[in-house]
């Protein structure tokens, strides 16, 4: 037997877990429930372990291995098998999701005690886990989308978990909706697949793809690009990155489980593995490029001015991700995997962190009412430092190596364009998370006098040093400038490989048919002659640490040295309201998209459905009964009139039967 | 030799006698006496064909019609006493039952 049958087991645990808790989780009291939630996850993370000590071994050149449970749908020449794929690009996915999953799981034990509610809060938590394990795992678009939809799912009920709360459903349903507005998009892209390859299995359509998709041609940029948009869906960029702000109205462990760690890194993870595709479509890559790029800086400004200690890491995330696709779109998939990995790890301490604090201060949200906490969360205040740092980008934190891999690539196969969106992001990043820190922790005491702000217990804290410590080391999977220490490339570099010459001389042949001679000699040149510069690199390391550094000392300057600086420089300008508001786009949006559509639907309702659809029931339920009303007079109740009918139509009969016709 | 004719106007006219007293009449009894009429109509018709045709089945049929008759008569007068007592009247225009 093949370690490849275990696949299945990875989301069988968390589903077992979400069914028992879900339908029993009432009758089996919260202890039962916390050992059925928390076992599901760390079973899972354990056979993903053991998957992964079975692909160690696997033979290079060799296809990787892929388990297929069954036919799903077969249909003329449409063939969809339910199957995992176990590669190197799944298996780095499986291993965060299981690990940083397993990791909140135990810390919600912890910050979900006093809920009611806890069996729910965790039946939704384990489904999301499978949700998201068959996003990752699936081998064909179609398995991909059940989980892309299920984590979509999962988000809309843990959003929406603190349901007597209208804004909590409100951004629930924002959540839903958006996404579906890049789910139909993705939906388009498969179809788009469907219809150039006549199929959608991950394995084949990354095969076929240099031999049938032409460079640079419609159906590659559409195809592409339709990916994209579904990818800024579930990921929060620009446009659609709206919801994960508000999303931040969930409980604290799932913001840092979904909204940060995993679900909306789905979308890089959907590009990454798509990048055989992407490839083909600069177009769509510049796209990427520029909306990475923007989102990563945009977001940055808007966190500088937020209040809410977890709406400045929701648009943090939005801006991390921004850096994330910014590397897809110059081709370094491995970087956006890298800081994917790293980010879920400090990211995920920081929001557990901020969950700490919030627990502490009794559900306090406000860094204006925190301010010196340090002293009342030692443990908590050192992990989110060390977490900040790593966000930062300071050696030898994890953020460093994988932010400056971008960084790098951003300059050497993109221009300079996404190196200074990035580097100037990478300064605002540093200001606003320092801000956050010196605010939350350092500083003069605004708590609320009768607020008695205490540690968080062990199960809470013991979470956040494990992923401190990962977001310390986390680094080391990619080291730079020495060759063949980049762990995490050579590990990915199976899956994303791809061979730009092959593909560039069978696009020109395929155009050669169609009676089009294009030479792409130029693009080939042109890719084959960026040098890796290591003296560039280690300027770049250096000028940006040195960015990074200049960022936490603004924020010192600003909020420990000098802290009614601020204040005072921003009062008053628009340029400052304008940021605070997040740039008015959920106005615009609400006046250009949300109220046009709400007032065509009270339309449909009044007029189309009231009037039409209403109307024309009711009124062929009032006619019937108008005729029945006829017909019912015949019956009198008197036997003789029966007679009489009988007798009168009797003679019509014989009258009838004797006229010639 | 009297000719079928007569007896089949005879039998219609008396048929038709019968089908406007069920038509017309009000008490019960009457409307009962009525359908015997009709019945015994039809008899007449049926004999003078069985004579005309000298075929003899036309006599077993009207024994038939007889019996049904006097089946009907025991189990149609059961009904109208049990009606009387139920509504202490005969008339059939007082008795509607038959609607919903």
């Amino acid at each position: 037997m093949s370690f490849v049958n275990l696949a299945f087991l990875v989301p069988l645990f968390p589903l077992i877990g979400s069914i028992i808790n879900g339908f029993f989780g009432l009758k089996i009291g919260k202890d039962r429930v916390s050992w059925v939630a928390c076992t599901g996850p760390v079973l899972s993370f354990i056979v993903t372990l053991v998957l992964f000590a079975g692909t160690l071994f696997h033979t290079a050149g060799t296809p990787y291995p892929e388990q297929s449970l069954f036919t799903w749908i077969s249909a003329g020449n449409f063939h969809v098998d339910f199957g995992f794929q176990i590669d190197p690009l799944s298996l780095v996915m499986m291993m965060v999701v299981t690990g940083v999953g397993s990791i909140i799981h135990i810390y919600s034990i912890g910050y979900m005690h006093e809920e009611y509610s806890y069996y729910r809060y965790f039946a939704y938590l384990n489904l999301f886990l499978f949700s998201m394990l068959l996003l990752v795992m699936g081998n064909n678009f179609l398995v991909m989308f059940i989980g892309w939809e299920g984590v979509g799912v999962c988000s809309y009920f843990l959003i929406g978990y603190y349901f007597e709360k209208k804004s909590a459903c409100d951004a629930g349903v924002k959540a839903f909706v958006v996404n579906r507005v890049g789910d139909f998009a993705f939906l388009l892209g498969i179809f788009g697949i469907f219809k150039m390859f006549g199929t959608i299995d991950f394995t084949e359509v990354m095969l076929a793809a240099p031999t049938t998709l032409i460079y640079n041609s419609e159906a590659a940029t559409l195809i592409t690009l339709a990916l994209f948009v579904g990818a800024t869906g579930k990921s929060a960029q620009i446009p659609l990155y709206t919801w994960l702000p508000d999303a931040m109205e969930g409980p604290t462990p799932v913001s840092a489980l979904i909204h940060a760690a995993t679900m909306v890194t789905a979308g890089v993870y959907m590009v990454v593995r798509c990048s055989a595709l992407f490839n083909l479509a600069p177009l769509t890559m510049m796209i990427i490029a520029l909306v990475g790029g923007g989102t990563a800086l945009f977001a940055a400004t808007i966190g500088c001015t937020q209040w809410d200690i977890k709406r400045v890491l929701a648009y943090s995330t939005v801006s991390q991700i921004g850096y994330m696709f910014l590397a897809c779109g110059v081709g370094a998939y491995t970087a956006a995997i890298f800081h994917l990995v790293t980010h879920a790890f400090f990211k995920a301490c920081l929001f557990l962190g901020s969950g700490s604090v919030i627990h502490g201060m009794h559900h306090e949200q406000d860094i204006r009412k925190m301010g010196g906490l340090k002293d009342h969360f030692p443990i908590t205040y050192v992990t989110f430092l060390v977490s900040t740092i790593a966000i930062a980008g300071i050696f030898p934190f994890s953020g460093f190596f994988s932010k400056d891999e971008i960084l790098y690539h951003a300059l050497m196969d993109g221009n300079v364009i996404y190196w200074g969106m990035g580097i100037s992001g990478a300064f605002i990043t540093a200001f606003y998370m320092f801000r956050l820190v010196f605010l939350t922790f350092h500083g003069p005491s605004n708590v609320d006098p009768h607020v008695h702000p205490h540690e968080s217990p062990k199960v809470m804290t013991l979470p956040l040093i494990i992923l401190a410590f990962l977001a310390l080391t986390g680094g080391l999977l990619g080291i730079p400038l020495i060759h063949g220490w980049h762990i995490l490339h050579n590990w990915l570099e199976p899956v994303l490989a791809f061979d730009l010459e092959t593909a560039l001389h069978a696009s020109e042949r395929m155009l050669a048919e169609h009676g089009h001679h294009t030479s792409f000699a130029e693009v080939l040149h042109k890719a084959q002659h960026t040098s890796h510069n290591i003296w560039l690199e280690i300027t770049l390391m250096v000028f940006s640490v040195g960015v990074a550094l200049a960022g936490i000392a603004t924020a010192w300057f600003f909020y420990i040295k000098r802290p009614e600086l601020p204040g005072k420089l921003v009062k008053g300008q628009w340029g400052f309201n304008l940021v605070e508001n997040k740039y008015y786009v959920d106005e615009l949006y609400d006046e250009t998209i949300v109220k046009p559509i709400v007032k065509g639907s009270d339309m449909l309702w009044k007029q189309a459905d009231v009037r039409g659809v209403d109307g024309a029931v009711n009124g062929v339920a009032w006619v019937i009964s108008f005729l029945s009303k006829i017909a019912s007079s015949f019956q009198s109740g008197f036997v003789r009139n029966y007679a009489l009918i009988m007798v009168v139509g009797f003679i019509f009969l014989m009258i009838v039967s004797q006229m010639e016709f | 030799m009297v000719p079928l004719s007569h007896y089949l106007i005879l039998s219609a006219t008396l048929f038709s006698i019968g089908v406007l007293g069920v038509l017309i009449r009000r008490n019960a009894i009457v409307v009962f006496m009525c359908v015997e009429i009709m019945l015994n109509a039809v008899n007449i018709s049926l004999i003078a064909f069985d004579r005309y045709l000298n075929q003899h089945d036309g006599q077993i049929f009207s024994f038939m019609v007889m019996c049904v008759a006097a089946a009907e008569v025991s189990v149609g007068l059961a009904i109208v006493i049990s009606l009387f007592r139920n509504k202490a009247t005969v008339n059939l225009d007082e008795l509607n039952l038959m609607k919903w």
